[in-house]
């Protein structure tokens, strides 16, 4: 039975480790508060200063028109380029979108002939390419149809689709990004953090020295991510309270208390796993090859850079079993949607389970890989 | 050299040198004259302040105050240091403190020749001479790591010697040396002195023994020297007739009050002795190595148990079973009477332990380490101050009870050692080579606390040393070699059995009878003989590539050493590549929705099954209620909702307005923004049909319509707009993390001494780290290149030359941005963390992989705009997607050349070449 005030002093030992590296400091001083305003600031809208071009073949009244809906944020002010430049300027990188418009298009649309407008995409430009493409259809098709409504004084369509936006009415992309951001910091912090600390006490020997005293390896790894994860958790409250909803003004619809509850569950998770990598490197430098290794896929495919639903089943199924994925769904659900512990008992619970796994096996390779190392 | 002929018989000298540690004073104001072509040997209690002496004279530590001439210079002046660290040779204190253990020792020695500019065949001739002379030959191919102690004193002195230094400076070089390897020692110094009768040797040194034999000796106390002169004149000064009185009488008065000579009083007689430790044929085996072989002994309660051997011979393997650190292959061991059992809590709550490496926090003060050890005993609270007090006093810690160990010099971080061993009042003691590295004063008062334990308080006592008179002192002792116990007996006995003079003798006349061959002493022509050439005159270069060469040659070594730590950069890439590749999808597509159909007519069905023929679309279960629709979407599980209100069909057909409503979950606006145009979209169709339908004839196809044509991915699909993303990203992060360590490793592990007191320059030393990561990651690049060719089947329709030549400007800043991570650090820790927020983040978010730079803005758009990886991601595009080769794609390729000279360029400036 681990012994608490054993953990305690073991944990406030590992505090003043970090206490006694002034450079760490800063560093989880910048992760919680540059970083994650920069994070946030850098993209205001999904679709922002996205750069276009039109080429006017019709220099009508409606291709003035359509080139006028295009304006910031979304949009870089258009430039107007002549069709020979079209190739280049999707070559060299200076547009994402160029929208052609054909001669005689206002005529064309007038005598009801449908006529086609073209838009070239620049699609190494992923997301952008992707979802502005279809926002300048919606943009470009609706400013036509107002034309012709406007023109023959038609009456609007007997049915229409009302739009709610639930949780982030104006689709503000800042709110996100802040939360994506701290949720990616709390992960590779805690996985840094408590694995190279870990691999650092045994480089040093101080391990060997502790399991000759009373105290158990269950003991130690507690004391490790316990202390490790008040310094996170302390840090991602903070950062949450004064970065993203002071600074940033981002509100926080659910309960913060939750949500960090689940930070909490999250990181016994990846402190957890950050020892059971710990058990698997043998040296520091192996560590951190490891650490880029999973740190890449749990940041990228978690849920968080792009949706879950579109990945391949495999790449799912498999990122089931990291914590990441779980944690972003549970941030998501309390942060942005106000869900609480009814709706998200699933990600506690799934959570709790990997934590408990990751910890399980490491407490059987513990005393192994400590003795190989000396 | 511009020797002036007046400092011919002094090959250094201090003027006014003093120097402090934060609030430390380690030297105050000494002058010295320190005579050439002989052994000059420092003496003095720990943490007198004779290693920073050394470390100035060897110009490993930034001069603060006074003046430091050594071989006809001022060390202060940066090209004399430059101009002398060819001439000098510096072994810090600690055992191999300056070698690479992973390397083997041929590889050691082969890179401080290259180092210091010699060819193969004069490499290899000195190698064999100063391996034959120090029986190191056998050892080649053994890496540094695994040799004994004194094994790794001898490869460190013939690092050291490999380039005929005019001055040696040795800090405490036999500490943890058992004695037959320090005889070695000296002879080798003796010999290679014979051969070189120009060459000074500085010696610090523990052993009084040792300095007798020194041609003159400093005597240093807190800061200042107290007395110099030759080993007899010193014995004359103070009427002593050994050394070690000497040294005793000439401290201050109040130093040596409370110093008397160890009294021992005799083990009382028990007919029925409580047994302490026992072991039964304990064996341990690593691999075909026995470490310990079938050993055997019994420990009363109260005795002063001692284990005498060699280096490597088993002594601390059998202390680590007894422990329970290492389980024993065979044989029983039991403490206390309880069999070792790992997991035995309350037997080792009995037992104190001190291994032979310093294994304290570094972090935490002294004071500190003594109460978390209190603690972690269970002293009861009330109790620790009282104790810990005690555990300072005892032991001398009470004036640096605030410092922490790494500021210590090595002789008190042992004391601390051992106070926090015995901190919880153990009654079993096992102490492994407690006393090397601390003075003779400190070593007989510990003694001396050790025996009133074991006499006052019957602790059982458990120690190996390399002191034959701690030997002697002992109630019994055991000789070790190679794994085996040769002889268990009292001290006196063993004298009388072998009838030597000393204990000492006896020892080596044991060890002889062994069948294990004795290294030869070393003849006496030594490193170097007559015919050798002179080293190559001096000439001040700024870079020498031999120098850069070795330090990539041995960063290679290192790599090959590690295969795993090679594998996962080269296999870890290929499989995130297949991740990325696959698993990131630009479409959204698979989007959960559920239909609130408060109407429930066929036209409100209609409109239903039109939202559930889409391909982007997957529908949930219905809606029930509000409430049901608000818990849906909160969890997440819905990213759409759609209402369709009561009598929408009734409405509808009668041409009343009507409103459909759509709830869309906004908490991913990217996702949100491309559900809005969907259902935007089907919505217009499903009118475009209904109005088919109602007026019987084709409603049209609205007014206009647009082609949208995805360029260089007309297919849209993931792996050709991924693949050249992911290509830059791993090319950044993998090759930083690889280079970030090996700067701050070497600051972490001691051996970036050998860039403060060798010739290598900041620039050679960074750059040869650099090359063979870059090599590393252009092989990753070839890899990735091809994988993308074949196994995804992404062509390069552009220059390929393009791409590799950016690829190679691209590695040399990845790697160069390790290399900086880990010159301004001081962990390893805080290293690797640079290196990821420096690396991941701007690499994800601001190079333009999944949005452009010009579509960001405050401080990401400007890290977007200077960070190279958004230019080598464009031309990455340009050349795979775009067709595009060196001439469309030059104003990517300027940033990118020019951020290689700034990373290196601050790299060098950040980097220290001495210690401050």
């Amino acid at each position: 039975m681990p012994h608490l005030p054993t953990i305690y002093r073991l944990g406030v030992k590992e505090l003043w480790s970090l206490v006694r590296d002034p450079i760490m400091l800063v560093l989880i001083v910048y992760t919680f508060t540059v970083s994650i305003y920069i994070a946030a600031t850098a993209m205001k809208e999904t679709l922002n200063k996205a750069p276009i071009a039109i080429v006017d073949e019709d220099r009508s009244p409606l291709s003035e028109r359509i080139g006028a809906t295009f304006y910031p944020p979304h949009f870089l002010p258009p430039a107007m380029i002549p069709l020979s430049a079209m190739d280049a300027g999707l070559d060299d990188g200076n547009f994402t979108f160029i929208l052609d418009i054909p001669p005689n298009f206002q005529r064309d649309v007038l005598a009801g002939k449908s006529p086609a407008m073209q838009l070239n995409v620049d699609a190494t430009r992923m997301s952008q390419a992707f979802s502005g493409s279809s926002y300048v259809q919606q943009m470009a098709i609706g400013e036509v149809t107002e034309f012709v409504q406007h023109y023959r004084g038609t009456r609007p369509l007997p049915v229409e689709l009302v739009m709610r936006t639930r949780f982030n009415p104006n689709l503000e992309q800042s709110w996100f990004g802040a939360l994506m951001e701290l949720i990616n910091n709390v992960t590779m912090l805690s996985i840094v953090l408590t694995g190279a600390a870990l691999i650092r006490e045994r480089e040093h020997g101080t391990i060997e020295h502790l399991l000759v005293m009373p105290v158990t390896p269950a003991e130690i790894m507690l004391a490790k991510i316990g202390a490790m994860g008040f310094v996170v958790l302390l840090a991602a409250g903070l950062a949450l309270a004064g970065v993203v909803q002071g600074v940033l003004g981002v509100p926080v619809e659910g309960s913060v208390t939750l949500f960090l509850a689940g930070t909490a569950v999250h990181l016994f998770a990846t402190s957890s796993m950050a020892i059971f990598m710990a058990t698997l490197a043998r040296s520091m430098p192996q560590f951190g090859m490891l650490a880029m290794l999973v740190l890449l896929p749990l940041q990228l495919l978690s849920g968080n850079a792009t949706p879950r639903e579109s990945m391949p089943i495999l790449v799912q199924r498999v990122m089931l079993l990291a914590p990441t994925t779980h944690f972003v769904s549970l941030g998501q659900a309390v942060l942005f949607r106000g869900a609480g512990f009814s709706v998200v008992w699933p990600q506690f619970l799934t959570l709790a389970a990997i934590g408990a796994s990751f910890f399980a096996i490491s407490l059987s390779r513990f005393r192994k890989t400590i003795t190989q190392m000396v | 050299m511009s020797a002036a002929p007046s400092s011919s018989a002094v090959v250094a000298t201090l003027k006014n040198v003093s120097l402090k540690y934060g609030k430390t004073q380690a030297l105050a104001a000494v002058t010295l004259d320190i005579p050439a072509g002989c052994i000059v040997g420092l003496i003095g209690p720990d943490g007198v302040g004779k290693s920073s002496l050394l470390a100035l004279l060897a110009g490993a530590r930034a001069v603060q105050q006074g003046l430091v001439h050594a071989l006809g210079g001022n060390m202060a002046d940066k090209a004399h240091r430059e101009r002398a660290c060819t001439h000098i040779a510096y072994m810090p204190q600690g055992l191999g403190k300056n070698l690479y253990p992973t390397l083997s020792v041929e590889e050691n020695l082969q890179f401080f020749g290259r180092l210091f500019g010699h060819r193969a065949t004069e490499r290899r001739k000195r190698i064999d001479q100063l391996t034959r002379s120090t029986g190191l030959t056998p050892f080649l191919s053994r890496s540094a790591g695994k040799l004994s102690g004194g094994m790794k004193q001898k490869l460190g002195l013939c690092c050291a010697l490999i380039h005929d230094p005019d001055l040696l400076i040795l800090d405490e070089p036999t500490t943890g040396v058992d004695p037959l390897a320090r005889v070695q020692f000296w002879d080798l110094i003796q010999g290679i002195r014979n051969a070189r009768p120009g060459m000074s040797v500085i010696v610090a040194t523990a052993y009084m023994d040792e300095a007798q034999r020194f041609d003159w000796l400093v005597v240093m106390d807190a800061g200042k020297v107290l007395a110099t002169g030759p080993p007899a004149q010193l014995l004359a000064q103070t009427h002593s007739n050994s050394l070690e009185a000497a040294f005793i009488a000439l401290l201050p008065e109040a130093q040596r009050r409370g110093y008397h000579e160890v009294r021992i009083p005799p083990l009382p007689d028990d007919t029925h002795p409580e047994i302490a430790i026992e072991a039964k044929r304990l064996t341990k085996r690593f691999g075909d190595f026995v470490a310990v072989d079938q050993v055997s002994f019994r420990i009363r309660r109260g005795e002063i148990f001692g284990f005498i051997g060699s280096n490597g011979c088993g002594k601390s393997t059998t202390m680590k079973m007894l422990t329970g650190l290492l389980p024993a292959d065979e044989g029983q061991a039991a403490l206390l009477g309880q069999p070792v059992n790992a997991s035995d809590i309350a037997t080792r709550r009995r037992v104190g332990y001190m291994s032979q490496s310093f294994s304290l926090y570094s972090e935490l003060t002294v004071r500190q380490n003594l109460v978390l050890h209190a603690r972690l005993f269970t002293v009861p609270k009330a109790e620790i101050p009282t104790r810990v007090a005690e555990m300072l006093e005892r032991f001398g810690l009470v004036d640096v009870v605030d410092v922490l160990p790494d500021n210590l010099p090595l002789g008190i971080r042992q004391r601390l050692s051992l106070a926090v061993a015995m901190v919880h009042r153990p009654e079993l003691l096992i102490l492994d080579e407690p006393t090397s590295g601390v003075d003779p004063m400190a070593r007989d008062h510990i003694w001396q606390l050790m025996i009133d334990l074991a006499r006052n308080d019957k602790v059982t006592v458990f120690i190996s040393t390399h002191f034959m008179n701690e030997a002697a002192r002992c109630d019994r002792i055991s000789l070790m070699n190679a794994g085996k116990v040769l002889v268990t007996d009292v001290p006196n006995e063993l004298v009388r059995k072998r009838q030597t003079a000393t204990l000492e003798e006896a020892f080596i006349s044991y060890l002889k009878e062994t069948d294990v061959p004795l290294p030869q002493p070393a003849p006496p022509a030594a490193a170097t003989s007559p015919q050798q050439p002179p080293p190559p005159p001096y000439r001040r270069i700024r870079f020498n590539p031999g120098r850069a060469w070795s330090y990539s040659l041995r960063e290679t070594l290192e790599l090959k050493h590690d295969p795993v730590r090679a594998t996962m950069a080269l296999l870890g890439t290929a499989i995130l590549m297949f991740v990325f590749g696959y698993g990131i999808s630009l479409d959204v597509e698979n989007l959960s929705y559920a239909v609130l159909d408060r109407d429930q007519k066929s036209l409100s069905h209609d409109y239903a099954l039109h939202l559930s023929g889409s391909r982007y679309f997957i529908e949930h279960p219905p809606l029930v209620d509000y409430a049901d629709l608000d818990r849906r979407m909160r969890s997440g599980e819905l990213s759409l909702a759609v209402e369709i209100p009561p009598d929408f069909s009734r409405d509808a057909a009668r041409g009343n307005p009507v409103q459909v409503g759509a709830w869309v979950d906004g908490a991913m606006p990217r996702r949100a923004e491309t559900v809005r145009g969907y259902v935007q979209g089907m919505h217009q169709g499903w009118l475009l049909d209904a109005a088919t339908r109602r007026l019987g004839r084709n409603a049209g196809a609205g007014p206009a319509t647009i082609e949208t044509r995805f360029r260089y991915n007309p297919d849209v699909k993931s792996l050709p707009a991924m693949v050249p993303a992911v290509i830059p990203m791993l090319l950044l992060m993998i090759p930083a993390m690889l280079a970030a360590l090996s700067v701050v490793r070497e600051k972490e592990l001691g051996s970036i001494i050998n860039l403060y007191v060798t010739p290598v320059t900041r620039s050679e030393f960074l750059l040869g780290k650099q090359l063979p990561y870059v090599v590393l990651a252009m092989f990753n690049f070839a890899l990735m290149t091809l994988l993308a060719v074949t196994v995804f089947h992404v062509p390069i329709k552009g220059s390929l030359l393009a791409l590799t030549v950016a690829a190679l400007f691209f590695v040399l800043f990845s790697t160069g941005f390790g290399l900086l991570a880990s010159t301004f650090t001081r962990s390893q820790i805080a290293a690797m963390f640079v290196t990821v927020i420096g690396t991941m983040i701007p690499a994800i978010q601001f190079a333009g992989m999944l949005n452009p730079v010009s579509s960001l803005e405050g401080v990401g758009a400007w890290i977007g705009r200077i960070y190279p990886a958004s230019y080598f991601l464009a031309i990455s595009r340009g050349v795979f997607n775009k067709a595009l080769g060196f001439a469309s794609l030059q104003d990517d390729f300027w940033p990118l050349l020019l951020s290689v000279p700034v990373i290196l360029v601050l790299s060098i400036v950040l980097l220290k070449k001495q210690e401050t």
